[in-house]
This record gives structure tokens, C-alpha cells and sequence, in this order.
């Protein structure tokens, strides 16, 4: 269905910034500024939750919402349009993007408020939005490409807001640059999707005259690759999958590339939270989800996905247990989240994946914002361990905060429980499609087990430090603080104004009611009869699912390491025997007992020595800085420095070209003696030259004699 | 003793030797000029001798042209000679080694 409406999504946040970029910075006005960037992402939440829900909307029936608006590209058999789709996956992103988009340009204007560069940063902020919309709306790879970089490159502005601090423009730098890296596989992905089916499109819109078959339709007929370590580079769905999951790792920040995300807290709190931490960061889920119809037919690359999201979980929970920067702690437990994210893809688990995108928006913006206060409060301070008792001077971001903090902890009823318990449900249940062989459905469990402990106690620390004990920031540090402008007395924290806390009061109320969109069936049955999993029945249509019964047909071509044809379990989604629903339930059970678990623990621990030291290892993030200085950035510094350019361009080329040149000038110094002007030796070079002719000639004999 | 084809041809060549060497070892331009005149009549030499020899009006014929082309030299070559004079109040040719002033 056509709905031209579409586009204003996307363009209302571009026509913010544009007037923002030109008009605002003459105006100067910080209340036209804030009124200009709210409002152009107001007008895209409402025309979403229009084109979402209206009579034909993308979220109630089954077609998508079209917008055609040129062609772009078209090159023989490529074509890729400036088209928009707003389908069922899409459409729910739209929705928690603008809203929660929303609500973060609200909390900028306060936390913003009395800065110099306060146009640029709402310029840069609608920028964005246009970016991450076009990304999620995009029609094709190519234009999901383009948002890509653009988020990308926004990103990039916001971390490097503060361009007069160093450490904002390495971090700038650093985040595009570990993004270039994972471009590079989506690129290349992207590539070799139109080699293998002929089309970038996700859907067909015959209207604007495409062809019927995308990118997408060509893989449900396609059969699923075998499972070997060979699919990955045979060219076909597992080797898109694994090139597309690199650029996924990229900008979701996954091992070994999530080390530009902690950094990127140089920017300012707002971007944070919005870009860091509810929207751009889970760009690269979305994209797993939209091309989910390809992973499934890659068992391998989902199998990569789910070890690699398990890993940095884990990696990234045991690191923010040791962060003493309230931001820190907070970027460490994103990369954790999206790790849970990515474990669900891996596992085939595509809508608990969306779900805890969006629980995790909820919660973690809350959570990013409300630290955004604590630090507008204490006047730029993020060391956490110069705060405590701060819930006396801050009660609304205290108990904002409290409602996050119980929500990613896992505390029932709280958004996260639900998102949480149903990927750890769907890994531990997982069938041996994508994984070697049930155990390690059981093993990666554990692992998200024991990254939602680790959860509860570091966000537990993070709290305890930070609103309870006792007060520490008055206790002057001067060996912390010598440069002499940083008026730091003792400070007296105050709570933030409304603009600030009125977003962290409907974040709270989200991360509290918004699991209520994805109960599932084991435990709202205890109550009901009725399936309420407004979710699942949403997107069901939308995403692909594991083929059931795979391995049957796998197994008959024994490819590299074979597996015995198990089997085939019967659908999980549709049949809820009562032994899985007991089985859910207890695991239900198990993960409030392991979030409780986590938060006693932590509250136990940090409550009484809040300053503890943490171990060395952890607080210096395993020294992976370090180590890629050491085994990446220092060999090609050399080696661009004493290889690349002394030797091979001032040695080779250089030197080949000024060869030439003094070869030529030589050669020239050596002739000039022949054009003397002396007439008679002219004469005698003629003498010669003839007598070697004639010498020739009589050696040789004439030609033709 | 009736000449022979050879005896011309001998001769021939010991007259444009000699205009070479003239041309070579000369410094003054107009005994150059000379010898280049000698050369090229050496070779009309050559030309009537084989006329005479073959019985073919052919190299008669090109004695003719390369009379007209020397006679024609020789007007553009001594003006060039006489210009060069005014100039350089010398018929050294290696006074006039550099074409500028």
C-alpha cells in the first residue's frame, strides 16, 4: 500500500536540522532551537503511530506501508530506489525510535541548557533521527546502507560534541573508524546478496516498477546450507550472513569490536542515551532481524552469532562490575544487553531479540538519562565514587532510577523481566538447528544466566554508589583535580529541572509496563487463557523462523562435519505442551531468583564498602585497549610509517620517478655535446653515419639485391 | 688503351673524397663551398659514366637536375655566406657556432 505520509517521517527530523543548522545559529535562541528539534521529532512520532495503527496501518494488516520517492540507481539489473517500507519489524522500530527520540530531545533541551554549541548539537541530534529512520525505513540494503552511515557519521559529530576536549575527538575517531571495519563486511554482504539474488529490495513494489522478487523472496525457496565451517566461505546465505553479522558487530558493538562504545560516553549524556544505548547500537539487531529469511538458511552464521553475542555478554557484564564512571558502567551494560540481543538471533529467537530491543530502549535511556541528571545535578561529575546519598537531593531521578534498575535486573512485572527470561527461555530451549547439539543450547544458557547475575550486582554497585551511603562529594580530592579553571569546591547536588524529569517519569512508566507487550503464554496462562503476546502475534508474520526438521534434509549431503538426523521436534511457537509450559515457567522462576540473587549479593557486598576495589583486571577492561594498540594500531603505525612511506613511497616510488627524471636530464647533458653549432662537425657525424650505412649495406648486402 | 668504366669511377671517388675532406678540414666557409660543389660533381661523374656505360639517357637526365638543384644552392648558399659576413666580419665557420648574435 502507497502512503506518501511515509516520507515525513524521515523528513521532518532533516527540515529540523536544516532549520536548525542555518537558522537556529543565527537566532540563538535556545527555546526556538529546543521548540524546532522536539517538534520536527514529534511530527515524525505522530505520523508513525498514524501509519502504524490507522485502519490499513503497517501493524494491523499484513501488507507494508510503501512510499516510492525517486528512483535512485538504476545500472542494467541493479536497481535501488529512495523507497520506504514500513512493515510489522519496521514499523515497531519507527515506533520506539521516534517516541523514545522524543522524549531524549525533551531531556536535552534541560541537560543542554547554557551551552555554547546548543544549535549544532540539536542540528546534529534531528540529523540523526533522519539517519536511524532512513536506516529502519529503508527499502533496500542500499538505502538501509545510507542511514547506516549516516548514524554513523551523526554519531561521530555527537561523541566529538565537546571537539575542544582531546579525548572526545579520539573517541570520535575511534568509533567511526571501528565502524569502518564492520561497514566493510556489510558492504561486501550487501554485494554478494545482489550476486546470489539478482535484487537489494526487501519488498516488491510492482506500483513503482520493481521486479517481484527481492533480496528476501529468494531465500524462502532457497534450500538451507549445509552446516560446516565450508558454508561460510561458499559464497552463498551463510557467507551473507557471516559479512552482514560483521557489520551488525560493528555498530551493535559486539567482541571484537564493541571497544569504541565505552569511549563514545565522551559525548554528551543525551546522545548516550539516544544513539549509544536505545537506538543506533541496535541497528545491527534490526538488520539480523530484517534479513532474518537469510540467516535461517545459514545455520553456521547463526551458530557465530549466538557464540559471539553469549561471549561479549558475559565479557562485557564482568567488565562493568569494575567501572568506577557512572557512564562507564552503563555503556559496559549495553554492550552485555546487546549481547543477550544477538545470543537470541543466534538461537533463532528473532522477536525476543526485538523485544529486548525495545525493553532495553525503555530501560536503558531511562537509565542513561537519569545518570544525565545525576551528573547535571553534581555538576559534571561522573566518578561515582565521589557521590552516594544522592537519593536526599535527587528524589525523582532516584526513584526513576530505581525502576530501571529493577527492570534490567530482572525483577518481575519490570520491562526487562519479560524481554530477559524470553531469550534465556528460547536459548535454553533452543533446537540443534543453529547449534552443534542441544547442550550447547544448555551452556549458552548459562552463560546468560550468569550474565544476568553479574547484571544485578554491578547495576546494584552502580546504585548503591550513587544514591546510597554516605555522602562523598564533599570531601575535596585535590590530587584528582589540578587544572585550576575546574571550580571544584564542595558541591551541593540539586534535583533537575522538569524538562529533565518528565521524560524519566515516562521512561519509568515504560520500563515498568512495557514487558506487558511480550508475555508470553507459560505465564500468562496462569491467568488467562487468552494468548496476550501482543508481540509475537505482531511480528510473527514479519520475521522468518527456524525451518523445523532440518537436519533430515541436511544430512542426506554429508558435507565437512556431519550431524545424525535428529528428530524433528515439533514446532515450538504453535504447540505449548505442558511440559515446556513447566519448563518455561521454572526457568521464569530460576531467573527472578537469579536477578534477586544478584541484586542481595550486590546490595550485600557494596552497601557497607561501596569504594571497594575492584579487581585490577576488570577495572582495566582486560586490557583490551592495550592489547589491539599493541597487536593492531602499533604494527600498522610502523608499518605505514617505516614501510608504507619510507620505503615504499619515498623509496620505491619516489625514487623510480626522480630515476626517471635524472636518467632523462642525464641522457639530455650527454646529447647536448652532440649539437656543438660547429658546422663541420655536423658534417663529420653526416661522414660517419653514411660510412657506417654504406658499411652496412656492403656487409649486409642492399635489400632486394 | 681505351678508358674504362673503372677509371671514371676511380676518379669519381677521389673527387668526392676530397670534397669531403674539404668540408671536414675547412674552415673558411666559402672553400666549404667549394667543396660540396666538388662532391656533387663527383657524382655527376658517376651518373655520365654509367649513362655511357648502359647506354641509358636516364643518368644524363639527372645530371641535368642536379646541376639545376646545385646552381640553385649555390644563390640561397652564398647569400647565407654574405650574410653571415655582414654579421660577423669573419668566414670562420666556427665563429658562427651559436645561432644568436
Amino acid at each position: 500500500m502507497e502512503n506518501n505520509l511515509l516520507s515525513v517521517i524521515i523528513f521532518a527530523p532533516l527540515a529540523g536540522a536544516a532549520i536548525n543548522w542555518f537558522v537556529g545559529r543565527r537566532v540563538r535562541d535556545e527555546r526556538f532551537i529546543g521548540v524546532v528539534a522536539c517538534g520536527s521529532v514529534a511530527i515524525s512520532t505522530l505520523v508513525a503511530f498514524y501509519l502504524a495503527f490507522n485502519s490499513h496501518g503497517a501493524l494491523r494488516g499484513e501488507a507494508p506501508v510503501l512510499d516510492h520517492i525517486w528512483t535512485w540507481l538504476q545500472v542494467g539489473n541493479f536497481r535501488a530506489d529512495f523507497a520506504l517500507a514500513m512493515d510489522r519489524l519496521s514499523g515497531t522500530y519507527a515506533l520506539f525510535i521516534t517516541f523514545v527520540g522524543f522524549l531524549i530531545h525533551v531531556f536535552a533541551v534541560g541537560y543542554m541548557h547554557g551551552e555554547a554549541g546548543f544549535y549544532r548539537f540539536f542540528a546534529f541530534l534531528n540529523l540523526f533521527m533522519f539517519s536511524m529512520l532512513t536506516l529502519v525505513l529503508a527499502d533496500n540494503f542500499v538505502l538501509m546502507f545510507v542511514g547506516w552511515e549516516g548514524v554513523g557519521l551523526c554519531s561521530y559529530l555527537l561523541i566529538g560534541y565537546y571537539f575542544d576536549r582531546t579525548e572526545a575527538g579520539d573517541a570520535a575517531k575511534k568509533a567511526f573508524i571501528t565502524n569502518r571495519i564492520g561497514d566493510w563486511g556489510f558492504v561486501l554482504g550487501i554485494m554478494l546478496t545482489f550476486f546470489v539474488t539478482g535484487s537489494v529490495s526487501f519488498f516488491a513494489n510492482p506500483a513503482a516498477g520493481e521486479a517481484a522478487h527481492t533480496a528476501l523472496s529468494f531465500f524462502k525457496t532457497a534450500p538451507v546450507e549445509p552446516f560446516t565451517a565450508g558454508a561460510i566461505i561458499a559464497g552463498g546465505a551463510t557467507s551473507i550472513a557471516v559479512l552482514l553479522f560483521i557489520g551488525a558487530a560493528g555498530k551493535s558493538a559486539q567482541i571484537p569490536l564493541y571497544v569504541w562504545l565505552p569511549d563514545a560516553m565522551a559525548g554528551p549524556t543525551p546522545v548516550s542515551a539516544l544513539i549509544h544505548a536505545a537506538t543506533m547500537v541496535t541497528a545491527g539487531v534490526y538488520m539480523i532481524v530484517r534479513c532474518s529469511e537469510i540467516f535461517v538458511h545459514a545455520p553456521a552464521a547463526m551458530f557465530i552469532v549466538a557464540i559471539i553475542g553469549a561471549a561479549t555478554a558475559l565479557f562485557a557484564a564482568t567488565i562493568g562490575l569494575a567501572q568506577n564512571d557512572i557512564k562507564k558502567v552503563l555503556a559496559y551494560s549495553t554492550i552485555s544487553q546487546l549481547g543477550y540481543m544477538f545470543l537470541a538471533c543466534g538461537v533463532g529467537a528473532f522477536i525476543a531479540a526485538i523485544f529486548h530491543v525495545i525493553t532495553h530502549a525503555f530501560f536503558k535511556a531511562l537509565l542513561f538519562l537519569g545518570s544525565g541528571s545525576v551528573i547535571h545535578g553534581m555538576h559534571h561529575e561522573q566518578d561515582m565514587r565521589r557521590m552516594g546519598a544522592l537519593k536526599k537531593y535527587m528524589p525523582i531521578t532516584f526513584a526513576t532510577m530505581v525502576t530501571g534498575w529493577l527492570a534490567i535486573s530482572g525483577v518481575p512485572i519490570f520491562a526487562g523481566f519479560f524481554s530477559k527470561d524470553e531469550i534465556l527461555w528460547r536459548t535454553w530451549s533452543a533446537p540443534a538447528f543453529s547449534l552443534p547439539s542441544t547442550g550447547w543450547a544448555k551452556f549458552l544458557w548459562a552463560v546468560g544466566a550468569l550474565t544476568a547475575l553479574l547484571t544485578a550486582i554491578y547495576m546494584t554497585r552502580m546504585m548503591v554508589m550513587t544514591f546510597w551511603g554516605k555522602e562523598r562529594f564533599r570531601e575535596t580530592d585535590e590530587s584528582k583535580h589540578q587544572e585550576p579553571d575546574h571550580h571544584h569546591g564542595p558541591v551541593e547536588p540539586h534535583e533537575s529541572p522538569w524538562l529533565m524529569t518528565l521524560p524519566l517519569i515516562v521512561l519509568a512508566v515504560l520500563s515498568t509496563v512495557g514487558g506487558f507487550i511480550g508475555i508470553p503464554y507459560a505465564l500468562s496462562s496462569v491467568f488467562t487463557d487468552r494468548n496476550v503476546n501482543v508481540l509475537e502475534h505482531t511480528l510473527e508474520s514479519a520475521v522468518a523462523t527456524v525451518p523445523p526438521g532440518l537436519h533430515a534434509e541436511v544430512s542426506s549431503e554429508p558435507i565437512g562435519e556431519s550431524h545424525e538426523p535428529a528428530p524433528v521436534p515439533a514446532p515450538a511457537e504453535t504447540a505449548h505442551s505442558h511440559e515446556e509450559i513447566t519448563a518455561e515457567r521454572l526457568l521464569a522462576g530460576l531467573s527472578v531468583l537469579i536477578g534477586l540473587l544478584g541484586i542481595g549479593a550486590g546490595w550485600y557486598l557494596f552497601q557497607r564498602r561501596p569504594l571497594m576495589q575492584m579487581p585490577r583486571l576488570l577495572e582495566n577492561k582486560y586490557y583490551v585497549d592495550e592489547i589491539y594498540d599493541a597487536a593492531l594500531i602499533r604494527p600498522i603505525e610502523t608499518g605505514s610509517r617505516e614501510g608504507l612511506w619510507k620505503l615504499v613511497d619515498v623509496g620505491a616510488i619516489d625514487g623510480l620517478l626522480h630515476a626517471i627524471g635524472e636518467a632523462v636530464t642525464e641522457m639530455g647533458r650527454l646529447a647536448r655535446y652532440l649539437q656543438a653549432g660547429f658546422v663541420r662537425g655536423y658534417a663529420a657525424i653526416i661522414l660517419f653515419g653514411a660510412l657506417i650505412l654504406i658499411g652496412l649495406f656492403a656487409y649486409l648486402g642492399f635489400p632486394g639485391m | 688503351m681505351e678508358p674504362q668504366l673503372s677509371w671514371y669511377l676511380a676518379l669519381s671517388a677521389i673527387l668526392f673524397t676530397i670534397g669531403v675532406t674539404g668540408v671536414i678540414i675547412k674552415r673558411n666557409v666559402i672553400a666549404m663551398f667549394m667543396c660540396i660543389e666538388l662532391m656533387l660533381n663527383a657524382v655527376n661523374l658517376t651518373f655520365v659514366a654509367f649513362a655511357s656505360f648502359f647506354q641509358d639517357v636516364t643518368g644524363q637526365l639527372f645530371v641535368f637536375i642536379v646541376m639545376t638543384v646545385a646552381a640553385a644552392e649555390a644563390a640561397v648558399g652564398l647569400g647565407i655566406i654574405i650574410a653571415i659576413f655582414r654579421n660577423r666580419e669573419s668566414l670562420d665557420v666556427d665563429d658562427a657556432s651559436i645561432l644568436k648574435l
